[in-house]
């Protein structure tokens, strides 16, 4: 083992500038994968956490098919006591009760149609993280005030600040006539105008009263902080349910649908270079190694006759490939960790950036993290397919006749 | 002249001595290059697509509105010159087609549910191709003139709102003067569309009639021109500035959707940056050809810098081999990436991704789009980066001492 190992090693460098050009192209690829790697899942990640966190949730639980229509009768009843329950059943979960309707805002001066939630003040903060962005005010103290919560840019186009009348006006769970007068008791601004336009929060008693719940709401929703073991948690809340009214227990996929597919976009044409990219590399071996193996006919047709087996010629082919895959493995991570460590401490921006950062909840600089998965998925590709490529030519050692080998020049 | 000639046939002779290591570069370079355009292809495709969509979502390509309209789009801030006024300056000055709109925000309510929305009251002759609507394939029918009574909503809409054709619903806004403004409207229409968001989020009615409801006579919000090129508005934005004459704030597409706009600045970036990605992976394998190639003839060039040949020729031999098989590669390539884009150039279906390409603002049918100056770019760039990375070897070749290499083994 040893000696083919030195043998294999001495053969590299037999040619050093095509040993290098080979493996330059291994670490060329190797590094860009790494930090692209790296850049794209930890934009997945913050773009899954930034939009679940804001406001979605983990987990909701909502009456059945009220995930599609959305429609004010489709309630979960007893929507308090349930969530006191959950939230009793799971308590490493944050568990909040919300009711959302649609209603027509007024103040002196303007009406605009926006989304009202009723949400629970005490929990509501630990499940979105709308109340951290109130600028002015406060956020929702008690759960029967006749106060609301809006969005800096609704405030400003109704020309009114904290402390000011609004009248509601929308219908309720039984298509009555909803109404109410309410005070602004805080202003929130997330640096989305057409979100701080759309939305707002009132106290979720006050919400049951105003639009004829009865003590119902429209959804629960359990912030489990990450995405990891939503499946298994969704399986034991769907368990735990009580079986007097028929519920649906929703995963953030199913919520967010959106989410989940722009990503499964934006990898698939990801994948699609990178695949070029490791392709193309492996052309590049199994150029060099097909000429390498060539240009020693000669000289294989030598040691041939003299007993080494065909197969043991190949595997030394084989190792000569691995371990000049292994140098591009480890210089390629390395110059990709350090590129992108670099980047994690100094940011990375590009123009456009701004704009979509705030189409897809992302800061628009961004510090990506270095994982072990993204430092050596990409590269561990590569390496394999440099393997494979070397196979041709190693496979092809089958076919030499020791005579002729030795007549070739 | 002639001495071009022997060199374009020495290199080409030299090319096919190896013509395993030959075909094999080749093989990278047509890869190489067909995944250079046809992956531009895709992505130029769904930019444009975005773009158009972004365009016929509403902004056309120069808009005009009151200054404040856009951060407070309320029926306060109507344009200050009257739709009379406007059709006088506007009608005569030779725009492929422009058109007034009221636009403000609305909610409607059906007899189960009630949503906030954007009503635009337009003049069905003057919008028909210049929204996303399109008219024929509307469920029932559009809008047919601008007093119209009916109102065309989104189908996704109607089942949200429990509604269907010829039912009533009630659009709910204010006039001027804060009082609320409402009315009932028959629907008359569904229309689907692209963009799957915009189905729930805009309501169409009669320009004269929305005008009625809110109590503005002869005001609009909203004056939008289209002209025949979406890259070059520059003429369009003038005459439509010098025309309202201060009457209103005149916008470009790009300022209006900063989104879409930058988009697509960071797609010509990124044409360019993936040709050069692709080449870099491309160049290690090429110089490695090179070099390999060089290294084998040291002693037939020693002689022919022997018998006299100019080292200026070695070097131009040496280039015109790698420019001859990056040519053959290129058109190969390009050959082939027309090839597989000319049977998917009616679309492919992504749906499976829909709702992530919404979030993208895109559509679920991707358009391959081939453009001439795209393959050009990627031909022209490798050429040039390809001369370059020849330099090397070629100059390496060319400055051999005649005897050294003559009598190297």
């Amino acid at each position: 083992m040893n000696l083919v190992f030195r043998l294999a090693w001495r053969n590299l460098w037999r040619q050093p500038r095509r040993t290098w050009l080979t493996t330059g192209a291994m670490v060329f690829s190797n590094t860009l994968l790494v930090f692209m790697i790296s850049l794209q899942f930890g934009m997945y990640g913050l773009m899954i956490d930034n939009t679940l966190q804001a406001f979605t949730g983990h987990l909701q639980v909502q009456a059945p098919g009220f995930i599609d229509d959305q429609k004010m009768r489709q309630t979960v009843e007893g929507i308090v006591p349930l969530a006191n329950e959950l939230r009793g059943e799971f308590p490493d979960q944050h568990v909040a009760a919300r009711a959302n309707g649609f209603a027509l805002i007024s103040s002196a001066e303007r009406s605009y149609g926006v989304a009202v939630f009723g949400v629970q003040p005490e929990y509501e903060p630990r499940v979105s993280t709308l109340p951290g962005l109130v600028a002015t005010g406060r956020f929702l103290e008690d759960n029967d005030a006749t106060e609301i919560v809006i969005g800096a840019a609704l405030a400003r186009n109704l020309k009114v600040g904290v402390g000011d009348e609004l009248t509601l006006l929308g219908s309720g769970k039984d298509g009555s006539f909803a109404a109410a007068v309410v005070n602004i008791a805080g202003i929130f601004d997330s640096g989305i105008p057409d979100f701080d336009r759309s939305i707002t929060e009132i106290p979720l008693g006050l919400f049951q009263d105003v639009f004829y719940m009865n003590g119902s709401g429209h959804h629960i929703v359990l912030n489990n902080g990450g995405i990891s073991g939503v499946a298994e948690l969704k399986a034991r809340v769907e368990a735990t349910l009580p079986s007097d009214q028929e519920l649906a227990v929703h995963d953030w996929d199913r919520l967010q649908p959106g989410l989940q597919q722009a990503i499964k976009a934006d990898m698939s044409s990801a994948f699609f270079m990178y695949g070029i990219l490791v392709v193309l590399v492996a052309f590049s071996v199994l150029n060099t190694q097909l000429m390498s193996v060539l240009e020693r006919t000669h000289e294989f047709g030598i040691v041939m006759s003299l007993g080494l087996t065909p197969g043991r010629l190949g595997r030394l082919v084989l190792l000569e490939t691995a371990i000049m895959g292994l140098l591009g493995f480890l210089l390629g991570t390395f110059l990709g960790g350090l590129l992108t460590a670099w980047l994690s401490v100094n940011g990375f921006a590009y123009p456009g950036m701004e704009e979509m950062a705030v189409k897809f909840n992302l800061p628009a600089r961004f510090y990506p993290e270095v994982s072990t998965l993204s430092l050596i998925s990409g590269p561990m590709v590569v390496f394999l397919f440099t393997i494979i490529a070397a196979l041709y030519p190693a496979l092809r050692l089958h076919r030499l006749h020791p005579v002729e080998a030795m007549r070739a020049v | 002249m002639h001495m071009l000639a022997i060199l374009t046939r020495l290199a080409w002779r030299n090319l096919w001595r190896n013509h395993r290591r030959t075909l094999i570069m080749l093989l990278a370079i047509t890869l190489g290059t067909w995944a250079m355009i046809f992956m531009t292809a895709l992505m130029r495709g769904m930019v444009s697509q975005m773009v158009s969509d972004g365009i016929s979502a509403l902004p056309g390509h120069v808009q005009a509105h009151h200054p404040d309209y856009r951060d407070d789009p309320s029926i306060a801030n109507l344009i200050g010159v009257s739709d009379t006024e406007l059709y006088e300056r506007f009608s005569t000055a030779g725009f492929r087609q422009w058109a007034t709109r009221v636009r403000v925000p609305a909610v409607i309510t059906s007899e189960y549910d009630s949503r906030g929305v954007t009503l635009i009251g337009v003049d069905p002759e003057r919008e028909d191709g210049m929204t996303f609507v399109d008219y024929d394939a509307v469920e029932g029918r559009f809008l047919e003139s601008s007093d119209d009574k009916g109102v065309v909503i989104g189908r996704k809409l109607a089942t949200t709102l429990n509604t269907e054709l010829g039912k009533r619903i009630v659009l709910m806004s204010q006039d001027p003067d804060n009082e609320i403004a409402d009315r009932g409207f028959r629907v008359v229409g569904l229309f689907t569309a692209n963009v799957m968001s915009f189905e729930e989020q805009y309501v169409f009615a009669g320009k004269t009639t929305t005008q009625d409801m809110l109590h503005i006579d002869d005001q609009v919000s909203e004056l939008v021109v289209l002209g025949d090129n979406y890259r070059d508005v520059e003429a369009l934005y003038n005459k439509t500035l010098e025309l309202i004459d201060d009457g209103a704030e005149v916008k470009r597409w790009t300022e209006i959707d900063r989104f879409l706009g930058t988009m697509l600045g960071v797609m010509d970036g990124f044409v360019l940056v993936w040709i050069i990605v692709i080449f870099l992976a491309l160049s290690f394998g090429l110089v490695n050809t090179l070099v390999m190639a060089v290294f084998e003839r040291v002693r037939e060039i020693g002689l022919m810098l022997a018998l006299g040949m100019r080292p200026m020729n070695i070097l131009g031999q040496i280039i015109l081999e790698s420019l001859l098989l990056l040519a053959i590669g290129l058109a190969l390539g390009s050959a082939l990436a027309w090839a597989t884009v000319e049977p998917i150039k009616e679309g492919v279906d992504i749906s499976y991704v829909g709702e992530g390409m919404d979030m993208w603002g895109m559509s679920s049918t991707l358009v391959p789009e081939l453009l001439l100056s795209d393959v050009v770019l990627a031909n022209v760039v490798v050429l040039i980066l390809g001369f370059f990375a020849s330099l090397s070897p070629a100059w390496r070749a060319a400055n051999y001492e005649p005897i050294e290499a003559i009598t190297k083994v």
